[in-house]
């Protein structure tokens, strides 16, 4: 098996998708011969041709609205966005269209497409580059979103992205990108969509996060240890749809759970996810839930970043409030 | 004087040639001090450049977005404006921002990831720089169009490139500056590529000048890289935008030398003899050799703006290091004019954080 980073693991999903299926496309910008600013799609245009690793003029609106066209007559497409910040003039075509083909339709026509970004902070990058607004992609019905946090389950979800009957947002935490490498298995494996998994064991508290936060979670879990406290860390990997079964037979098992999210705090995921816990676990809670998040401010350019992002020290601080409770 | 040279018909409007031969009949009123100066700004944004660029290799600053080979296209626009107009910069125009005020410090400054590089001396009229492509010019339309309300005599120009023109936005712009015939310049620094996109993948359009005209207003393709040509073109517009004749488009064909920015290599995109075919077309080399001709030009000369340039640069450097570090919690200040209750509690407990760690 060959040790691969999550640029290398989506890159490998990519191909073996195509190469299994030509109705896979996949549309950008940059993302042929350039293949892609961070490089997911490298070599893919040399490997299936101009027609299938399409650069496309410079317009988000454009590259997601013809994926709709393309996706509800006979392809597959796999359209990225350079960066999660450059999102929103898209917005208007998941939110309107994307979205609702299936249920406008009733049924008639749908809408399986994948749209791919690089979201999140922690590079040291300018202005819009640095966003996680998977919140606001959570609160529209008729679309899934993926946040992978590891290279073999980026791999994995990317096959299972593709083919998903409806859209799906595969949101890459950028941070992650290239700092871990582990095996990543050649030839098909998927991971499911809509299933969490539990990456550290513990009784004492649950800490659950996803995308670039997974690892600062579990460097947290790691530092209470010495406390004598024993965290269970759960990777959502997906936001939605949530896997509500994992969260609640920890929460049940703990009593005690910190939310951690780079994004915005209101309205930010962590909020959903409260709601469930009390909707389905409130009676197994021993002390009121914490979010260690991102502040209700713009993301700041990169002297101040640091701050911004929820640190391993700044998680520590949560779980202990948590059990002190 | 623009509306002779129609984009549809082929024409573009240059002055003066590679080979710093100039056509009189259309050269503007600039005095030789003038044309001096303007050469010494070009020289010292070219070495701007290259100074964050260095900058940016030694760990001392962020990405950057270089402007080498599109000084002319810069220098001569921002020039042409009256002191009261306002730009509406793109990301990469440290030229037009520098043409109208910003200190240099503030420019790497805000490279160096500190916001407080944006914000502007009181009397200069320059946007904060807009990172999503082809988003602000509907800003400039705005305010140009709250010019012409107020009576101001003034207009707005706003910088974009050549896959600015692909995004919706820019379109919507267009139409509202045509519909309400606002003071608006549309400058669009056509250096032929968007990352990696070359532009003919933009559009299948023949020039960008000609979109303006699907708007009802006039569009003018210039040699980018001729300070003369967009000089004067500038001033063209600016004069019919002033005196309620409503917008135009400029677009001005230039050759970006390097990357898009600090975080990509040209070489996988573009060939060393497509460079090599710019090369010659260089802004800076056009104007030496134009001054060269009228004896205004000498090598101890060109070493002494140097020098100047260097000096000053390193100043610039010095200052913008020299700057404090901001305050931890300086991003909760900007999200209101008032902090709400919510924020402040955010704040409150970041800090109380900050001090439980000793900060």
């Amino acid at each position: 098996m060959a040790k691969r980073n999550m640029v290398e693991a989506i890159n490998r999903g990519l191909m073996e998708e195509m190469e299994r299926d030509p109705s896979v496309m996949v549309l950008g910008e940059d993302v042929g011969k350039e293949g892609g600013v961070f490089r997911v799609t490298d070599g893919l245009q040399s490997k299936f041709g101009p027609q299938r690793v399409v650069d496309t003029p410079l317009a988000e609106s454009g590259i997601i609205g013809v994926a709709l066209g393309l996706a509800v007559n006979g392809f597959k497409p796999v359209a990225e966005l350079q960066f999660m910040g450059f999102l929103p003039p898209a917005l208007d075509q998941i939110i309107s269209h994307i979205s609702r083909i299936r249920n406008r339709s009733r049924g008639r026509y749908a809408c399986p497409m994948v749209v791919r970004m690089p979201y999140g902070g922690g590079i040291h990058a300018p202005e819009h580059h640095s966003e996680s607004i998977e919140a606001v992609l959570a609160h529209i019905p008729g679309i899934k979103v993926v946040i992978p946090s590891t290279p073999h389950d980026a791999k994995g979800l990317i096959v299972s992205a593709i083919r998903d009957p409806d859209p799906v947002l595969f949101c890459e935490p950028k941070r992650v990108y290239r700092a871990i490498k582990e095996e990543v298995p050649d030839g098909e494996y998927t991971v499911p969509i809509g299933e969490a998994k539990v990456v550290r064991e513990g009784d004492d508290i649950t800490v659950i996060s996803w995308g670039s936060m997974v690892r600062e979670a579990l460097h947290a879990a790691e530092m209470v240890k010495e406390e004598g406290v024993n965290a269970e860390v759960i990777d959502l990997r997906t936001v939605s749809p949530l896997d509500d079964e994992t969260i609640v037979t920890s929460v049940r098992k703990t009593g005690r759970t910190v939310i951690v999210h780079e994004a915005v705090k209101t309205c930010g995921l962590g909020a959903e996810i409260i709601a469930r816990i009390n909707e389905k676990a409130i009676l197994s809670l021993e002390a009121p839930v914490e979010r260690v998040t991102g502040f209700d401010t713009v993301f700041p350019l990169y002297k101040l970043e640091h701050h911004y992002l929820p640190s391993p020290e700044r998680i520590l601080r949560g779980i202990r409030k948590v059990m002190a409770f | 004087m623009i509306e002779k040279f129609d984009p549809l018909k082929g024409k573009m409007l240059r002055i003066l040639g590679p080979d710093g031969r100039c056509d009189e009949k259309l050269k503007p009123d600039l005095s030789d001090d003038t044309v001096q100066t303007l050469y010494r700004h070009m020289v010292f944004i070219r070495q701007a450049d290259q100074r964050a660029l260095s900058l940016q290799r030694q760990g001392r600053m962020g990405t950057y977005a270089p402007v080498q080979g599109q000084e002319a296209a810069q220098v001569g626009s921002a020039y042409a404006l009256g002191e009261n107009d306002w730009i509406f910069p793109s990301f990469r125009e440290t030229g037009a921002c520098y043409m109208r005020g910003v200190p240099l410090r503030d420019i790497y400054l805000y490279w160096m990831g500190d916001e407080r590089g944006q914000r502007v001396p009181e009397d200069v009229h320059v946007f904060p720089a807009s990172i999503p492509v082809g988003s602000h010019p509907l800003h400039a339309v705005g305010a140009a169009w709250a010019a012409k309300l107020q009576v101001q005599g003034i207009c707005t120009l706003v910088y974009f490139g050549d896959g600015g023109t692909s995004e919706g936005d820019f379109h919507e712009a267009m139409n509202f500056a045509g519909v309400f015939q606002t003071p608006t310049i549309f400058f669009c620094q056509n250096n032929q590529y968007a990352i990696s996109v070359p532009r003919k993948i933009q559009t299948a359009a023949k020039t960008l000048a000609q979109k303006a005209i699907a708007y009802g207003f006039g569009g003018v393709q210039v040699d980018g890289n001729d300070l003369f040509a967009v000089y004067a073109a500038t001033k063209d517009a600016r004069e019919k935008a002033v005196s309620g004749g409503g917008p135009t488009m400029i677009e001005a064909v230039t050759y970006r030398f390097g990357p898009h920015t600090t975080a990509d290599d040209p070489a996988k995109y573009r060939s060393d003899e497509e460079l090599e075919e710019w090369r010659p077309l260089d802004p800076l080399l056009r104007l030496q050799k134009y001054l060269q001709g009228k004896k205004l030009w000498s090598e101890d000369w060109e070493a002494q703006i140097k020098d100047e340039a260097e000096k000053s640069i390193t100043q610039a450097v010095q200052e913008a290091e020299g700057i404090p570090e901001p305050q931890p919690e300086e991003f909760f200040h900007y999200a209101f004019a008032e902090m709400t209750p919510n924020l402040k509690e955010q704040m409150n407990d970041f800090l109380a954080f900050l001090k439980e760690k000793g900060e």
